[in-house]
């Protein structure tokens, strides 16, 4: 069996990472898919840390990945309620409506 | 990696020197068993109580020694004491204004100033964080919070899409930062400052990777100040926001932020000044001619604000660009004064209510000086001081950055400085003039004691601040020095 280098996963999280960032970006469609991007984001990040881990044979990269799911679960689950909040006022979740103030 | 490292320091768990967050943490769960049990409208009890517990937690953040705690990962020093009694000021200040606002405009809830604690919990962990990890979730304990601050407003659309928009925009700079931490990780192999400090010593162990992490910590950290080009959030979420919790955001979460910059970028990072010291460079300069241009068109008073405190971000942004003590002692005073300035202004925003409604136009300060000149003259102060005018406290903010500016060789910073402070000039004399010489209007409603007292006390402060800054200074001077030393 070969084994896998740093390398691709490393590649791969940059590549997670870019896709996150152009999703909040360039979408301009639904706030939802903004909140998948955060979180993707976040998975990249998690990949990252775990590959380092492995490489450095040292658990706080794995430690914070742990922590950094929890972190995860409470901002979607914030994220979810201001967007819930915000749908009663608007009656909408396109991305282009949300333009009451200019910035 | 590094054994010679491993001192009995780091591995001693002293978790006495987290009981002022431990303390305020408890008092906050107590605080909202409390409210939910207690079956009548307590959120006056519970404002109290808060201001209590950030008593409580000042007199504790002063009795603790120097030390680092929790096997490395938490540190106190005289520049995380420092910090926290700033936050917990500007906490206390903005608890206290919240408390007539909130009221009037029918959003008084027992939670807001618990969740105003929590956040402030977090921020008194990032003043403190020695480690990668432990200033993560500290960042993420104050974001959490202040998202929920900012759409706390629940049936106000303004509030919503301020809410939504931070939200969005903070969640992805915390992303950043995070992916920065994760490749400093692994280009390094610790998120320990001192052992990163002691490694990067030798400027071999930079490569490449690290250097590309300490960027993305810096986007994500200068997102949370708001210094250009991370400041989009800046103007909308102050403008949507509740006012109340606006104070907020313009003081205690800047210094906690600012602090986290300061010692991320002096302690473990502090020996590749080369490598990032540019990047504050044109940040800071870039947030000095924004704020300073932006603000002249805004006929609103608190994105005008906004715009102001991207400016001032960029001074105080200076003295990290010098990158000794010298120049983080100006920032900190910078800090100081900074937060009793906004604090105090934004007392005289709140009191802005005609007929029951919270205004927010400048042109509705028209005629101030005939109908209130108390408040007028409170606004006066507070302007000229943010436009930097002697012998008023804004302007030894200032004087000590740009000090440290050109005693450090960057007298291009220190030029632009003084430039963009005269621009900025005008769009705070422009408030006073329509205070003073415009048509009045309508008399404002009378306005509650809190809100006198906020800014009385902040006018005082900063007044009187070129009678005595000594005290202050020395304090920031130690701060400083701890970070150096």
């Amino acid at each position: 069996m070969t084994e896998v280098g740093l390398g691709p996963y490393l590649v791969v999280s940059a590549i997670l990472l870019v896709l996150g960032v152009f999703g909040i970006f360039l979408n301009r469609k639904n706030v939802i898919v903004i909140l998948m991007a955060l979180e993707l984001i976040l998975l990249a990040v998690n990949l990252n840390l775990v590959a380092f881990s492995a490489a450095h044979n040292d658990l706080t990269g794995q430690i914070l990945a742990m922590l950094v799911l929890t972190v995860a679960a409470a901002e979607a689950a914030i994220g979810l309620a201001i967007v819930v909040v915000y749908f009663r006022n608007r009656g909408s979740i396109q991305v282009e409506d949300v333009n009451l103030m200019k910035g | 990696m590094t054994p010679a490292l491993a001192t009995p320091l780091l591995s001693a768990m002293n978790w006495t020197l987290a009981v002022p967050e431990i303390v305020l943490a408890v008092i906050g769960l107590a605080i909202l068993i409390f409210g939910v049990l207690r079956k009548q409208d307590s959120a006056l009890l519970c404002t109290m109580f808060t201001i209590g517990g950030f008593l409580i937690a000042g007199l504790l953040v002063l009795t603790r020694g120097p030390g680092i705690g929790f096997h490395g990962q938490f540190q106190t020093d005289a520049f995380a004491s420092f910090n926290k009694i700033l936050i917990l000021a500007g906490a206390g200040l903005a608890t206290i204004l919240a408390l007539d606002y909130n009221h009037k405009q029918g959003i008084e809830r027992f939670e807001f100033p618990v969740v105003m604690l929590f956040s402030v919990v977090g921020m008194m962990i990032m003043a403190s964080a020695s480690n990668l990890m432990t200033l993560y979730l500290g960042l993420e304990l104050q974001s959490l919070a202040l998202y929920v601050l900012a759409a706390f407003a629940r049936d106000e659309l303004r509030s919503s899409e301020a809410g939504l928009k931070y939200f969005v925009l903070s969640g992805l700079a915390s992303g950043l930062l995070l992916y920065g931490v994760s490749l400093v990780y692994g280009f390094s192999g610790t998120m320990d400052f001192h052992t990163l400090r002691a490694l990067l010593a030798d400027p071999s162990h930079a490569s490449a990777g690290l250097v590309v992490g300490i960027v993305f910590v810096l986007v994500g950290l200068a997102f949370k100040v708001s210094a250009v080009p991370f400041h989009m959030w800046t103007p909308d979420v102050y403008e949507g926001a509740p006012t109340s919790v606006t104070v907020f955001f313009a003081t205690a979460p800047k210094v906690a932020a600012m602090s986290v910059l300061l010692r991320v970028m002096a302690v473990p990072f502090g020996s590749l000044l080369g490598a990032w010291q540019l990047l504050i460079v044109l940040v800071s300069l870039a947030s000095m001619i924004l704020g300073a241009l932006a603000a002249i068109g805004q006929t609103n008073i608190k994105r005008l604000m906004a715009y102001s405190s991207i400016g001032h971000m960029g001074y105080a942004l200076i003295g990290l660009a010098v990158g000794n003590a010298d120049g983080v002692r100006g920032v900190l005073v910078y800090m100081l004064i900074y937060v009793f300035m906004t604090a105090g202004t934004f007392a005289c925003i709140i009191a802005m209510r005609r007929n029951g409604q919270a205004v927010e136009k400048i042109d509705d300060l028209a005629g101030l000086g005939r109908n209130d000149p108390m408040l007028a003259l409170l606004l006066a102060v507070f302007m000229f001081s943010l436009a930097g005018i002697p012998p008023l406290a804004g302007f030894f903010a200032k004087l000590y950055i740009f000090l440290a500016a050109v005693q450090g060789g960057l007298w291009f910073l220190a030029i632009v400085g003084v430039l963009t402070s005269v621009v900025g000039a005008f769009y705070y004399i422009r408030v006073i003039k329509v205070m003073y010489f415009d048509a009045p209007a309508t008399a404002f409603d009378t306005r509650a004691p809190s809100l006198s007292f906020v800014a009385a006390a902040s006018g005082l402060f900063t007044v009187l601040f070129f009678i005595f800054p000594a005290p202050f200074v020395a304090a920031a001077q130690a701060a400083a020095q701890a970070l150096f030393g």
